[in-house]
């Protein structure tokens, strides 16, 4: 067993239903610390529901999540973020009035501790507090390699550059766990490579622990250091990427049930 | 001439107004992308509070100042009681249930404080400053400059914490992304809080010097018809844009009351501002500094 050291976060039973319709059942997998580790699966799988329980958006019927050595059954998305969780959406979710500047220092939001009659009278912390947030963030800025952009609004960006914005943004908050809901979707080629590289960048340089739910399964096999696979809302498997790959089930899953697979 | 600046003048003073006015809409859009119909019940309520409880025999500082404390009170309660329940829900369910507050801000506000008339003496002279009508022949009243400095003053300073502070960027931020902005930790109740009372504070010094100058009436609540056109005309999220907005339409009415009033009949003061805010439409309907519209298809 690998688990000499207590994992950073342990997701155990998780069940999720909406009305009659169960999204999650009974879900059970563990994300190591600096881990980049996917959840895969087809469409429907029940991927960006396990991200939203994480994240605290949703709140599972039955479960529980232990986080640090922290057992706990509610958390709310502030809580969540406050306790290191970051996190990109599927739909690109930006401050589209902002400039790229103003959306990472925005994504540095908790760091700041000015009151809010300080800042009213914008005097002294409050003053520092912003120089010292903006610097922080231009080396966010630096490392996502969007200088050229910083004071454009982001409406105006194309859509490749929105979502590196996102993972910047994501990133400024210095995340213990980056949650990345398929932030490679819908990107070219070249636009796909540049983002693992920023995502395996954050990951080595910062230690950053990344759980990302991506389709392309060449960047999957390739950036991810453990996938869980779920199907229907149920665990399928979880292990390295080749024993997933040649997982029985995990095929049946992707080709469709009736077909054979030689 | 002096008959011309005299009338533009007066129109550009009366526009601050305006725009004070149309500044509390633009609040409580930009952080919440709803138009918020309560707005002229809020300007009422703060005018006949703060001249109810100076009746009452307390001072006009401290009765101000009680009022302002009430107007982040009445802030929490809007927060807590109509805008969570409605958090999810579709920005019209949130209009609709503006337009019911405001018929309860009003009814409430007249129960408590009774419906007369009011007089509201600030304590500032509404008389033409004499150095100005010496000198240029032009009158401008002591008073309108006063509220004129007012007005822009809370302008400027709420221009700039929106775009200074991390508060007014967590406001536009909720404004542009509710997800987003939990996501980063943004605290929703929190920043609404914020809004509604900064929105409710300016209605309150709209209401005191509107109130001081025609008294605190009823009618008050029909200011807030006017900062329609402003709002269209400057953009219903921009606060530099509810300034100009007001700019325009104040010296605009006036202009065209004096000079093409008499042509077809007079009175036109009262509907020239929404023939304005319709053409504006038809040609630039984000207003002059409002966001632009990018449609893609």
């Amino acid at each position: 067993m690998q688990n000499a050291i207590p994992p950073l976060l342990q997701l155990r039973g998780i069940s999720l239903r909406f009305g009659g319709v169960a999204a999650l059942a009974n879900i059970s997998f563990d994300v190591q610390e600096h881990e980049v580790r996917a959840i895969i699966g087809p469409n429907g799988a029940g991927k960006s529901s396990m991200l939203n329980v994480i994240n605290g958006i949703y709140c599972p019927q039955e479960g529980e999540i232990v986080f640090n050595g922290e057992k706990r059954t509610r958390m709310s998305t502030r809580m969540a973020a406050a306790a290191g969780f970051a996190r990109t959406f599927q739909n690109i979710a930006l401050f589209q009035g902002m400039t790229v500047l103003e959306n990472v220092v925005a994504g540095r939001n908790l760091k700041f501790k000015a009151s809010l009659l300080e800042q009213a009278v914008w005097f002294g912390r409050a003053r520092r507090e912003e120089a010292a947030q903006r610097e922080k963030a231009e080396e966010v800025i630096e490392f996502m390699e969007l200088e050229r952009y910083r004071k454009k609004v982001v409406s105006q960006l194309p859509y490749g550059l929105q979502k590196r914005v996102e993972l910047a943004r994501a990133l400024a908050a210095e995340p213990r766990i980056l949650l990345l809901d398929e932030p490679m979707a819908g990107m070219n080629a070249e636009e796909k490579r540049e983002m693992c590289r920023f995502i395996l960048n954050s990951n080595r340089r910062d230690g950053t622990t990344i759980i990302l739910i991506e389709h392309d399964m060449s960047v999957v096999m390739d950036i991810s250091d453990r996938i869980v696979v779920l199907d229907y809302g149920r665990k399928i498997a979880d292990g390295q990427p080749k024993c997933v790959r040649d997982n029985d089930e995990v095929i049946r899953a992707y080709l469709g049930r009736s077909e054979r697979v030689g | 001439m002096a008959f011309f600046v005299e009338v533009l003048v007066g129109g550009l003073l009366a526009g601050v107004m305006y725009g004070l006015v149309a500044l509390g809409f633009v609040l409580i859009y930009k952080a919440s992308g709803v138009f918020n119909f309560a707005q002229g019940a809020m300007v009422f309520l703060g005018a006949l509070t703060a001249t109810g409880l100076e009746q009452q025999g307390v001072p006009l500082w401290l009765a101000i100042a009680m009022t302002a404390i009430f107007t982040v009170v009445l802030a929490i309660l809007i927060e807590r009681l109509i805008l969570k329940p409605l958090l999810a829900q579709p920005p019209i369910s949130l209009f609709m249930a503006t337009l019911g507050l405001a018929f309860v801000i009003e009814g409430l506000a007249q129960a408590v404080w009774g419906n007369n008339a009011r007089a509201l003496d600030l304590g500032i002279p509404d008389v033409p400053l004499e150095w100005l009508l010496d000198s240029t022949g032009v009158g401008v009243s002591t008073f309108d400059l006063v509220a004129s400095i007012i007005a822009l003053a809370l302008i400027g300073v709420l221009s700039a914490f929106f775009s200074l502070t991390k508060t007014g960027r967590a406001l536009r931020a909720v404004a542009d992304d509710t997800k987003a902005a939990l996501s980063v930790g943004i605290p929703l109740e929190r920043v609404l809080i914020i809004v509604w009372s900064a929105a409710g504070l300016v209605a309150l010094v709209a209401g005191l010097l509107w109130g001081a100058r025609n008294g605190v009436q009823y009618s008050l609540t029909l200011v807030a018809l006017k900062a329609f056109p402003v709002l269209i005309i400057g953009g219903f999220s921009s606060i530099p844009g509810a300034f100009a907005g007001g700019l325009i339409i104040g010296a605009s009415e006036k202009l065209a009351d004096v000079y093409i009033g008499p042509m077809i009949g007079g009175g036109i003061e009262s509907w020239f501002p929404y023939v304005l805010a319709l053409l504006f439409l038809l040609v630039r309907p984000e207003g002059l500094f409002g966001d632009r519209i990018i449609r893609r298809v």
